[in-house]
């Protein structure tokens, strides 16, 4: 996003002829196509608004072992499958979050663990509190985290915002990291898929003739094949020693190889658009070189359609790597992301004892949504001309 | 008309082509060849594969030449309908396949069926009345649909059946009726399981369809000639099923093409969080055991079958629409 630093003041109208202010008008005449598509895409509520939560997940993103107050590979039998605990924010009439102990016991009859909550102990909640140590940023080694509770590693002193899974690991703080690797995942993924797609979309585009007819027929056949068998059948055949990181890198391969068509659809349809405009035939006629007239000339010009582009490129990435981890194709425990929370959530029986399980669907479909206004909306704003 | 038949059938051929050579790629994927692997899973159930027996698999395969003799005669081996065998399973895969196969064309066809008989009527009603609260209901759940990953819809209706109906909705047959054979009653109940599947899997499209149906008309219906069949008294039904609906069905028509590769897609992971005995379950447990003459055999079918069914919804199409007759591909 182009964040004009200018101080465009409350009336920095954007629509031509608003209001008697022929010095709005002039702004326009004289506006770079950047602001433009800022003055354009202010004006969309829900796309502005959806801009912020997508904001809040990368700061997730960046802060995950900040937000988290328990270490999210701690697992204790003692403490499967416990409900989320209630917080409590008022204390009688003053503010101080407390949660209420919780005792587990092993029920005799059916062998279930079966907690229930001791309203005789407050464990106050400390912001900023003690936790696991972790390095903020990847650089400042601190214990400080968002919130935590006095005694550590006590087990009758925890806090569980959102409960824990089958091996009585918190879920609250898996799912900080789970956002770390889904997200990011997504953004290597596309920046791959756009590679792909610049450059044969722009072949494609610029060129015409036969590499446009071979590229598009190809664009078509991937188009006709159904995805996921084909990312379960390559994703599958990964090795299994493979390093986290390894897999990582594979499986964003793997979904970016089948996603860069609609990427590289539209970079050519702006190609093909732009190539008789008369600023590119003047380039070429002063004799820039072909290089000079795409980088230089061309590409700036639609640089905006191609973020809308990629912006909406991301949630299809973001669900296409929880489905395969989903399903166990994957990045594979102890890597964290929200499939592979979700497999957990496979089975009715399980989720129906423990519906917190299901939690990590919530921020898929919250990011997802959020991406694909988001990219609606700069869409809308990429094109100063449209309606 | 012929020739743009024509073409297209050529485009089917050549992507079968394309996705037969995926499917041996990946059967190939995995280190060792099939007979080792097959030999290693035989031994490990307790029997012995003479050496004559693993003499005679690798000639029949080709093993040991160069990888697209390899193919050539994976490819003669399918076309005499011969699959090879699965390692997991013991038995030829079309048996493994079998009816599965077919009810995953069941489920998709419904699906794509579903996503045609609701997107257009909802499409032409939301532009139609264009900011009534119908327009709004049908643009939330279209949003919802597009956001929502198909499989995550299922777990949640899952979950929401099983604990406020406390009713299973999983599965394509009541569990009486799972392994009776083919009657009159067994279709019967299929067809009663078949509408919630079908609808999950279909939503995602159907929303796409819904907004571009609702864009193209309403740009249909800004233009002149509607005033003027209007002011010349044709009645508003008559008026509007008859020009613009049939002009703004083009793009609508052109993309339809593609829902089913995302149908088929999505009844994979679908078919497994619902339970449905189609071949997405069989296909994990194969990947999963690396059984991959299985697994590919089920990508290739998969990939074939799509390819058959944008063929036939494009030509359903060139005959509907006169003008993709003229167009250029």
């Amino acid at each position: 996003m182009a964040t004009p630093d200018v101080a465009l003041g409350p009336t920095s109208a954007s629509l031509p002829g608003a209001g008697a202010a022929d010095v709005s008008k002039q702004r326009i005449f004289v506006a770079s196509q950047w602001q433009l598509m800022w003055w354009r895409f202010r004006k969309h509520k829900v796309a502005v608004a959806s801009a912020l939560v997508v904001i809040g997940f990368y700061l997730v993103v960046v802060g995950a072992d900040f937000l988290a107050y328990a270490d999210p590979n701690a697992s204790e039998a003692q403490r499967s499958l416990m409900p989320p605990q209630r917080v409590h924010l008022f204390d009688g009439w003053r503010f101080g979050p407390y949660v209420y102990a919780v005792k587990g016991a092993r029920d005799l009859q059916s062998f279930k663990r079966v907690y229930r909550t001791d309203p005789s102990e407050k464990i106050p909640v400390r912001f900023f509190g003690k936790g696991f140590e972790y390095r903020f940023l990847g650089l400042i080694p601190t214990t400080r985290h968002l919130i935590g509770v006095d005694g550590g590693r006590d087990a009758a002193k925890t806090i569980f915002l959102l409960g824990t899974d089958v091996q009585g690991r918190d879920l609250w703080s898996r799912l900080m990291y789970g956002t770390r690797i889904s997200l990011t995942i997504g953004l290597v993924g596309v920046t791959m898929s756009l590679v792909l797609g610049v450059v044969l979309g722009g072949l494609s585009g610029f060129y015409g003739g036969i590499a446009d007819t071979l590229i598009q027929r190809i664009i078509e056949i991937l188009r006709s094949i159904p995805t996921i068998p084909l990312w379960m059948g390559l994703a599958a055949a990964l090795p299994r020693d493979w390093s986290i990181l390894q897999v990582y890198f594979a499986i964003t391969i793997i979904i970016s190889l089948l996603a860069w068509t609609e990427l590289a659809r539209v970079v050519r349809g702006r190609f093909l658009s732009l190539r008789e405009e008369d600023f590119v035939v003047s380039a070429r006629l002063v004799g820039c070189s072909q290089m000079r007239t795409i980088f230089v000339h061309m590409v700036p010009s639609f640089m905006s359609h191609i973020i809308a582009a990629t912006t909406l490129a991301l949630p299809a990435m973001i669900v296409s790597e929880t489905a395969l981890s989903f399903l166990g194709l994957g990045l594979r425990p102890p890597a964290m992301s929200w499939g592979v929370l979700l497999q957990q959530a496979q089975n009715v029986q399980t989720v129906a004892i423990s519906p917190w399980l299901m939690l990590p669907a919530v921020p898929v479909i919250v990011v997802v949504m959020a991406f694909n206004f988001l990219g609606d909306g700069l869409r809308d704003a990429a094109d100063p001309y449209g309606r | 008309m012929l020739a743009y038949i024509g073409r297209r059938a050529l485009l089917a051929i050549f992507t079968v082509w394309a996705i037969s050579v995926l499917s041996f790629v990946i059967i190939q994927l995995p280190p060792g060849d099939y007979v080792t692997s097959y030999i290693a899973q035989m031994a490990s159930m307790g029997s012995v594969v003479t050496d004559e027996e693993a003499q005679n698999l690798r000639i029949q395969y080709g093993l040991g030449q160069p990888v697209y003799v390899q193919y050539l005669k994976w490819m003669r081996l399918i076309a005499q309908g011969n699959f090879g065998m699965s390692m997991e399973w013991r038995r030829p895969v079309t048996e493994v396949i079998g009816e599965r196969f077919w009810l995953t064309v069941v489920v998709s066809v419904a699906s794509l069926f579903l996503t045609w008989v609701l997107a257009l009527p909802i499409g032409i009603y939301s532009a139609v009345r264009q900011y009534s609260v119908g327009d709004y209901v049908g643009t939330f759940v279209g949003f919802i649909g597009l956001a929502v990953p198909n499989f995550l819809l299922a777990l949640v209706l899952l979950y929401l059946g099983f604990t406020l109906f406390n009713a299973h909705i999983g599965g394509l047959f009541s569990p009486e009726l799972q392994d009776a054979p083919w009657s009159m009653a067994r279709v019967w109940d299929l067809l009663k399981h078949l509408p919630i599947p079908a609808l999950i899997l279909g939503l995602a499209g159907t929303a796409q369809q819904i907004r571009i149906m609702r864009a193209n008309l309403l740009d249909e219906l800004r233009k002149p000639y509607v005033v003027t069949a209007r002011s010349k008294g044709l009645t508003e039904i008559d008026l509007i099923l008859k020009y613009p609906v049939r002009l703004a069905l083009n793009p609508f028509a052109s993309t339809i093409g593609y829902t089913l590769p995302y149908i088929v897609s999505g009844s994979i992971i679908v078919s497994l969080v619902l339970g449905l005995p189609t071949v997405g379950p069989l296909l994990l447990k194969a990947l999963i055991a690396q059984d991959m003459f299985l697994a590919g055999t089920i990508v290739l079918l998969l990939g074939v079958m799509t390819v058959i069914g944008t063929l036939v919804s494009d030509i359903l199409l060139v005959w509907v629409d006169p003008r993709i007759r003229l167009e250029e591909t």
